[in-house]
Formats: C-alpha cells, sequence, structure tokens
C-alpha cells in the first residue's frame, strides 16, 4: 500500500489544477466542496497507508518509493521519491486531517468571496507542497515543497490584495522566508559536498554511523537551522508571522499555526542524526533562541487588543518550545507539542474566524464582550482551545508542554524556568483573551473611545462656530449704531437749519402758510432726532446682550474644553463601564447607530463542525504519549525508527517528575488566575502589563522597517551600483578592448576570394610541412 | 620504360599546381572556374591512381562521388556567376568585395 504514497499529495495538487482551470465556472459553495473532498481523499488515503505500515515489524517501517529520475546529471541525481516512515506519516495524517477540517470551515468562512474558486484553489495547492515537503525522499524535494508552501503563503496573505497593508504583508513574508530559504540551498549544497547524496535514507544512515567530520555536521546543521527559523518564525526572522495575519483567517489556522510553519521543526527532526553529530553548541543555540522566543512572543502577545495578532504571537511562541524540545534532544516532545498544537491553534484560530464572521470583520478584542452567550458553540470549543493551550489537565496541551518542560529541566533548569514563565504568560493573555471576547459586558455597541473623542470635538467646533455668529451679529449692530449716530447728526443738523429758518421769517410778511410750514418741519425734524435717538437707544441695548451672550459662549466653550479633558483622561478606563455618552449624545458618528442594530450571531455548521472535531481532537490528543509508563508512550515507540536512538533520556526520577508536573499546573492555573483578577474581577488596572513598548513588539519590527528603509536600502543600492558599475564594467571592458584589438584582424578579410584562396593554400602547405616534419621523414 | 604509378601522381600534381596557380592569378570567374575543374581533376587522377595500384574498388567508386559533387558544384557556380552578370557591368572577380571585414 505504501507504493500509493505518491497519490497523496497528487491528490490536492488535482484539485488545485482543477480549481485554477473551472473554478469560475464551477461556482461558489461546488468548488469549496471539490477541494475539501480532495483533501479528505488525502486523509483516507493517508490512513489507510498507516495501517499498512503499522502492520509491518517496528524496524522494517522505511518506505521509499521512486517515480522517476528527476534530475540525472552525473553523479548528482535527484529521483522524484517519496519516503513513506513514521515521521513522515504523522505529519501527513495532521496535515490532511486538520486540512480537510479546514477546508469545510472556509466554505462557511469565504462565503460571499467574489473569489471563492481562487481561493480554494490555492488552499489545494497548499496542502500538496506541504505534503510534499513532508514525503520527499531527498532534501531537493523537501525544498521543492519548502518554496511551494512559501509561495502558496504569500499568494494567501495577499489574497485580498487590493489592499495596499495585505499585498505587501505577503510580501514581507516572502521576503524573510527567503533568508532561511539560503541557509536551506547552503545546507543542500554542503550535504551533496559531503555525503555525494542529498538521498535521506543514505544521508541519515552515513550520518548515524558518525561518518561525518564534527565541523561540517555543525555546518550543515547551523545551516538547516537558519531554513527553520525562516520558516518557523523563530527569532529574528520571526518579523512576517504577526503581519501573515492579513490573510484570511482559515488561512492563518492552516498555514501559520497548524502546517506550514511547523515545517522547520519537521526538518530538524528528520535530520537529527546530524543534529547529533554537530558540536554541542548548536543544539543548545537551538534550545535558546527556541525559548527565548517562546518568551520574549509570550510578552508581545500579553498587550495585543488585535484577537489575530494574540494568536498570532502565540504561535511563534509555542513553536519556540517546540524549538526548545528539539534542542534538548526531545525530538518526540517536539512532534508532539507539533500536533496537540496543530489541533488547539487551528480551534483557536479558527473559533477567533468565527467571532470575526460573526462581528462584521471587527478584530478588535476591546469592542466584543459577552459573546458567550450570542455564539454559544464557539465559545465553548474556544474555552476548550484556551484550557489546552494554558497547561490545564487533562487537556492535551498541558502533557506535551509538561513534557517539553520536563526535557528542559533534564538539559538545565534555567531553560526550564525561562520555559515556566512563559507558561505563566501564555495561561494569561489567553486568559485575558477569553474574557475580552466572551465574558463580561457586550461592548460591540458601545460608543468608542475614539468616537467619543470626535463627538466632544464636534461639540466644541458647534459651540465655537455659534460664539462666531454671535460676534459677526455684534460687529453688525455697532456698524448699525455708527449709522444712527450720523442719522442723528444730520437730524439735528436739519433741526438747526429748520429752526434758524423759521426764527429768521419776516413776522411782517404775511406768509402765514409759511411760517406754518416750517413750524411744521422744526416739529418732524424734531421727531426724526427722537426716533433716531431712541433707535440708537435700542440698538445699545441689543449690543450689551450680545456681547453679554458672547461671554457666556466663551465661557462655555471653556467649560466644555476642560470637561472634554476631563472625559479623554477616563476614556482609556471605561473597559467596562458602559461609557457615558450623555453630554455628547447627538454628536456621534453614524456608525454607533449601525452597531446597535448589529446582532451578532452563531455560524454556519460548515464552520461549526470543525470547531467541534478540533475541540475533541484538543481534549484527548494528549493520550497519545502519556508519561506514565512505557507502553504509554505511543508516540515515542511509533517515531522511534526515525529517530536513529538519538532522542534523549530523562536522567531525572520519577518523583522530580511529578513535582515539576506540579509546578507547572500550579503557575498555568496562577497565570489564568491573575488574568481573572485583573480582567474579570478590575483590581489591576489592565495598563499596568498592556505597555506600548511590548504592543509595539518591544520596537524590534519598526527599527528593522527603518534600518531597512534608510541605511539598509543605501547599503543595498551600493551594492547593486558596484554590480552595475565594477562588475558589469569590467566584462563590457573586456569587450570593449577585444573590439578594439580585432580591427587590426578585420584588414584580413578583404573579401577577394583570390586571397582567401591564397591563404587556404599556405595553411595547406603549411600543414603538410607540419605533418612531414612530424614523422620524420 | 614502364608507366609506373608515380608517373601518374607527377601528373596529378602537375595539373594540380597549374589549377591553383590559376585560380591565384587569373580574374575571369569562369576561367577561374575551370582552374578549380582542373584541381578536381587532378585529385581524381590521384584516385584512380592508387586505386589501380592498389587493387581495391574504392579508389575507383570515389571518381564517381567525385564527378557527381563535381557536376552539382558546377550548375550551382555557373548559376551565380550568371546572376552576378546580369546585374553588373564586369565579371572581373576582383571587383567583388562587399564581404570585406
Amino acid at each position: 500500500m505504501s507504493d500509493l504514497a505518491w497519490l497523496i499529495p497528487i491528490l490536492p495538487l488535482f484539485g488545485s489544477l482543477i480549481l485554477l482551470l473551472s473554478g469560475r465556472r464551477i461556482g461558489e459553495p461546488r468548488s469549496g466542496w471539490i477541494a475539501t473532498s480532495y483533501v479528505l481523499a488525502s486523509f483516507v488515503l493517508t490512513f489507510i497507508v498507516y495501517l499498512d505500515v503499522l502492520s509491518h515489524d517496528e524496524h522494517h517501517r522505511r518506505f521509499t518509493s521512486t517515480l522517476f529520475t528527476w534530475i540525472p546529471a552525473g553523479d548528482f541525481s535527484v529521483d522524484i521519491g517519496f519516503l513513506v516512515d513514521p515521521l513522515s506519516l504523522t505529519m501527513c495524517l495532521f496535515i490532511t486531517g486538520v486540512g480537510t477540517l479546514i477546508h469545510l470551515y472556509s466554505i462557511g468562512y469565504m462565503h460571499g468571496d467574489p473569489d471563492f474558486s481562487r481561493f480554494f484553489a490555492y488552499l489545494n495547492l497548499f496542502t500538496f507542497s506541504m505534503l510534499m515537503l513532508v514525503l520527499g525522499d531527498n532534501l531537493l524535494l523537501t525544498f521543492l515543497g519548502w518554496e511551494g508552501v512559501g509561495a502558496c503563503s504569500y499568494l494567501l496573505i495577499s489574497f485580498w490584495f487590493t489592499d495596499e497593508k495585505n499585498a505587501s504583508a505577503g510580501k514581507k513574508a516572502f521576503i524573510t522566508n527567503r533568508i532561511g530559504d539560503w541557509g536551506f540551498m547552503i545546507a543542500i549544497f554542503l550535504t551533496f559536498f559531503t555525503f555525494g547524496s542529498i538521498n535521506y535514507a543514505e544521508i541519515l544512515d552515513t550520518a548515524a554511523s558518525n561518518q561525518v567530520l564534527e565541523s561540517t555536521a555543525t555546518l550543515i546543521a547551523v545551516m538547516l537551522f537558519i531554513g527553520a527559523i525562516g520558516k518557523s518564525a523563530q527569532f529574528p526572522l520571526y518579523l512576517w508571522l504577526p503581519d501573515a495575519m492579513a490573510g484570511p483567517t482559515p488561512v492563518s489556522a492552516l498555514i501559520h499555526a497548524a502546517t506550514m510553519v511547523t515545517s522547520g521543526i519537521y526538518l530538524l527532526t528528520r535530520v537529527n542524526p546530524i543534529l547529533a553529530d554537530a558540536a554541542s553548541w548548536v543544539p543548545t543555540m537551538i534550545a535558546w533562541v527556541g525559548v527565548g522566543t517562546a518568551l520574549f512572543a509570550a510578552t508581545v502577545a500579553v498587550a495585543q487588543n488585535d484577537i489575530k495578532k494574540v494568536l498570532a504571537y502565540s504561535t511563534v511562541s509555542q513553536l519556540g518550545y517546540m524549538f526548545l524540545a528539539v534542542g534538548t534532544g526531545a525530538y518526540v516532545a517536539a512532534i508532539f507539542h507539533m500536533i496537540t498544537h496543530a489541533f488547539f491553534k487551528a480551534l483557536l484560530f479558527l473559533g477567533s474566524g468565527s467571532v470575526i464572521h460573526g462581528m462584521d470583520g471587527d478584530q478588535d478584542m476591546r469592542h466584543y464582550g459577552g459573546l458567550r452567550r450570542l455564539m454559544p458553540i464557539t465559545s465553548i470549543t474556544f474555552i476548550i482551545g484556551w484550557l489546552a493551550i494554558a497547561g490545564v489537565p487533562p487537556f492535551s496541551g498541558f502533557w506535551s508542554k509538561d513534557e517539553i518542560l520536563a526535557f528542559a529541566w533534564n538539559e538545565s533548569p534555567a531553560l526550564w524556568a525561562v520555559g515556566l514563565v512563559t507558561a505563566v504568560l501564555t495561561a494569561f493573555y489567553m486568559t485575558r483573551q477569553v474574557i475580552l471576547t466572551f465574558f463580561g459586558r457586550y461592548r460591540f455597541a458601545d460608543a468608542r473611545p475614539e468616537e467619543i473623542a470626535t463627538a466632544w470635538e464636534t461639540r466644541i467646533g458647534r459651540t465655537v462656530e455659534m460664539a462666531e455668529e454671535i460676534a459677526a451679529e455684534i460687529e453688525k449692530i455697532q456698524k448699525e449704531i455708527g449709522e444712527t449716530q450720523t442719522e442723528i447728526e444730520t437730524a439735528k443738523t436739519h433741526l438747526t437749519e429748520t429752526q434758524q429758518a423759521a426764527t429768521e421769517i419776516d413776522p411782517n410778511d404775511d406768509a402765514e402758510s409759511d411760517s406754518e410750514a416750517l413750524a411744521e418741519a422744526v416739529i418732524k425734524a424734531e421727531d426724526q432726532v427722537v426716533s433716531a435717538e431712541n433707535k440708537l437707544l435700542e440698538l445699545q441695548n441689543a449690543l450689551q446682550l450680545a456681547e453679554e451672550n458672547y461671554e457666556t459662549t466663551k465661557r462655555e466653550i471653556e467649560e466644555i474644553k476642560s470637561e472634554a479633558d476631563e472625559e479623554s483622561q477616563q476614556l482609556d478606563s471605561i473597559f467596562d463601564d458602559i461609557p457615558d455618552v450623555n453630554k455628547v449624545k447627538e454628536y456621534l458618528p453614524a456608525e454607533v447607530e449601525k452597531r446597535v442594530e448589529h446582532h451578532p450571531h452563531e455560524s454556519p455548521w460548515t464552520m461549526t463542525l470543525p470547531l467541534v472535531i478540533l475541540a475533541g481532537l484538543a481534549t484527548v490528543a494528549g493520550l497519545i504519549q502519556l508519561p506514565f509508563s512505557s507502553t504509554l508512550k505511543r508516540l515515542e515507540h511509533w517515531l522511534e525508527p526515525t529517530l536513529f536512538h538519538n532522542e534523549v533520556h530523562l536522567t531525572i526520577s520519577g518523583g522530580t517528575m511529578w513535582l515539576l508536573a506540579v509546578i507547572a499546573v500550579v503557575s498555568g492555573l496562577f497565570g489564568v488566575l491573575f488574568a481573572t483578577f485583573v480582567y474579570q474581577k478590575k483590581r489591576i488596572r489592565p495598563q499596568v502589563f498592556e505597555k506600548a513598548f511590548l504592543a509595539d513588539a518591544w520596537t524590534i519590527d519598526r527599527r528593522v522597517s527603518n534600518f531597512m528603509g534608510g541605511p539598509g536600502t543605501r547599503g543595498f543600492q551600493a551594492i547593486s551600483s558596484f554590480d552595475s558599475q565594477v562588475v558589469d564594467g569590467t566584462i563590457n571592458g573586456v569587450a570593449r578592448l577585444v573590439e578594439w584589438k580585432s580591427k587590426g584582424l578585420q584588414k584580413i578579410q578583404n573579401g577577394l576570394i583570390r586571397t582567401y584562396a591564397a591563404l587556404i593554400g599556405l595553411g595547406v602547405v603549411a600543414l603538410l610541412c607540419w605533418f612531414l616534419v612530424r614523422s620524420n621523414i | 620504360m614502364e608507366v609506373t604509378t608515380t608517373w601518374y601522381l607527377v601528373l596529378a600534381a602537375a595539373l594540380f599546381t597549374t589549377g591553383t596557380v590559376g585560380v591565384l592569378i587569373r580574374r575571369n570567374p569562369l576561367v577561374l572556374f575551370m582552374c578549380v575543374e582542373l584541381m578536381l581533376n587532378a585529385v581524381t587522377l590521384t584516385f584512380v591512381a592508387f586505386g589501380s595500384a592498389l587493387g581495391g574498388l574504392s579508389g575507383q567508386m570515389a571518381v564517381f562521388f567525385a564527378l557527381v559533387v563535381a557536376a552539382a558544384e558546377v550548375v550551382i557556380g555557373l548559376a551565380i556567376i550568371v546572376a552576378i552578370a546580369r546585374r553588373h557591368p564586369t565579371t572581373a572577380i576582383d571587383d567583388f568585395s562587399t564581404l570585406r571585414g
């Protein structure tokens, strides 16, 4: 049956090709089902092969089947061949198993996306590449899969490529991975140089019999390690993984949590004989890089508000645990944690996807709260995932993490201590996430701090406008007062003139009518003066009123401003009380109203079914490797043939084991309780932990970006100009020299046939002479 | 005096030299052609001479190949000369040096 191994990766490839060629015609729900069924078929086939391999004797469980010779080139020959052994089968089982569930989930999650079928084509292509990576029987085939998953990761991170942010996140992931790929490539070259082959069976058997120089093995191991930290997002090449969350959530679950990012650990486990031959500082370095990354990422996860970012840093942290395990020689524990992590982290990611789906694409945990009642299945399964990752027995995460910690203690208590602190932090930030998302008050409809701040600004703006209106009115009144004063002046002059005219009239003159008319005019002028003076009085009153009004408005503005200042100081502490927005209610943006109308809903069954299955697996996966007796260590027995006796054996006593387990459980519970204390009981302000420095990931990412954007870019430009001027210049110079020198030779080609004939004749004669001289005649 | 192979070879060498000198010093393409034919025939003569001296048939067989090739070459060569003569007032071979470097 193991001859059929080649079908395992080919099935998803086939599905991918179908969808790439005619996905648009197949349409929305069906292309999803096609993709899912191909991965499911692959899973069934893997399971059959697994049963077949299981029926063989423990030491005859390595099968290779070669399809054809891919690159025959002298001594260097690469086959398209598949290596079926317990390690690759374990990987295949959970890749196809978890992959099927995530494909199924995506049918619900990607519903309504215009590029539905393209998504599934990529997802299937990814599954193919990942299976090639683990099933390939030589380093180059693994490298093929390695690049394939990198390309699919790029395609899926920037799946919604019309958004600049997503497109550049994809590029970042791809470019960061190239650095690791460089290490991997150098390792392949060195392997061929050393072993004369890149076939796993040959190099591992040779390395296992200690036929390699320590220095060579060290170099190969370090190069492979560089490859592994790129793909598995370890310090300092972890930078791309948090950004990779720009992709759709099922992608984060499948590629950036369960499968692709574990390929570094797979690779190191696969070549364990080389690691065993390397200098002893190599495993120590792997362990310290792993545990350091684990601690670092956990501290960053504490301060993230984006639900997926928390899980992203958590993934980096958990991968760090796996590296710790590899570094301490606990390959079984690494694979064990890889499996349990695939279950619970895929579960958590899919759960967060379900939450995001229900919350209209909002990813900020501060806006969630109280979703327990609204999304019962999602919340219960998420809580199981949380218990598993927090290391609460008997959930799977406890068993695998505990085993890694035991091996860390075995190696050095310092490693164990850092691992334990990480475990506490893990419990803390995961509890924080669960409480913020599922417990507490439903906060989605709340006005958000920035919205309230805008509302206050709008309110201040309106009042300022009012004050300006009053000021304009005051100006108008003042102008009118001026006009009225002139009017009074004119009226008064007119009055004096009329009065004068009245007195100057000769009384002897019999123009009675004139004097009467004049008297009337005087009265009229007097009236005018009086009315103008009345108007002035009125206007002055109005001015006084308006000025008073202006003063009040000014005072009001000051009051509102100081009020707004006070409110903004309280804004960051509104976490659990409903923000008081009565003072600015009518100024809030329209979105707030819209959110009040929104009702979060549980996701469709295609999404909840995978959640339930994964929750079940995350609960019981610990059963495959229980530490109580040697027969219960099933995974260890199963993987034994692939480890060439390089698995370290614990030298600590049973009592210490128990003590370590108890300490791990107690500290995990401490993390949980402490987070409850902070976020549920609110005894401590969360700001104490959520430092900006941590939220910014220790500013490393920003510093690297700044460096690469500034001096880095200039450095590369310098290299580029060196290439275009010095290197290209040398070559062009040589060409020009040859051209110049050949000008002389050109003269021989004079186009005259007889000259050519003569030259040929001379040449023949010369050759004949030479032959004659040589044969000594 | 017996006619030995050497005689034929000497004759062939004389013919070949005549041809070669002709090619080198004459300017008329038709004469040039005839000189080339002369050289070919000189070579053919050596084939026949060696063929009869060694008693094998391969020398005589080579003559047929040489004849066929010479015929084909003459056809193409004359066609080229005719084509040149139609386009140019002269056919003096030294006037055609357009392919010089």
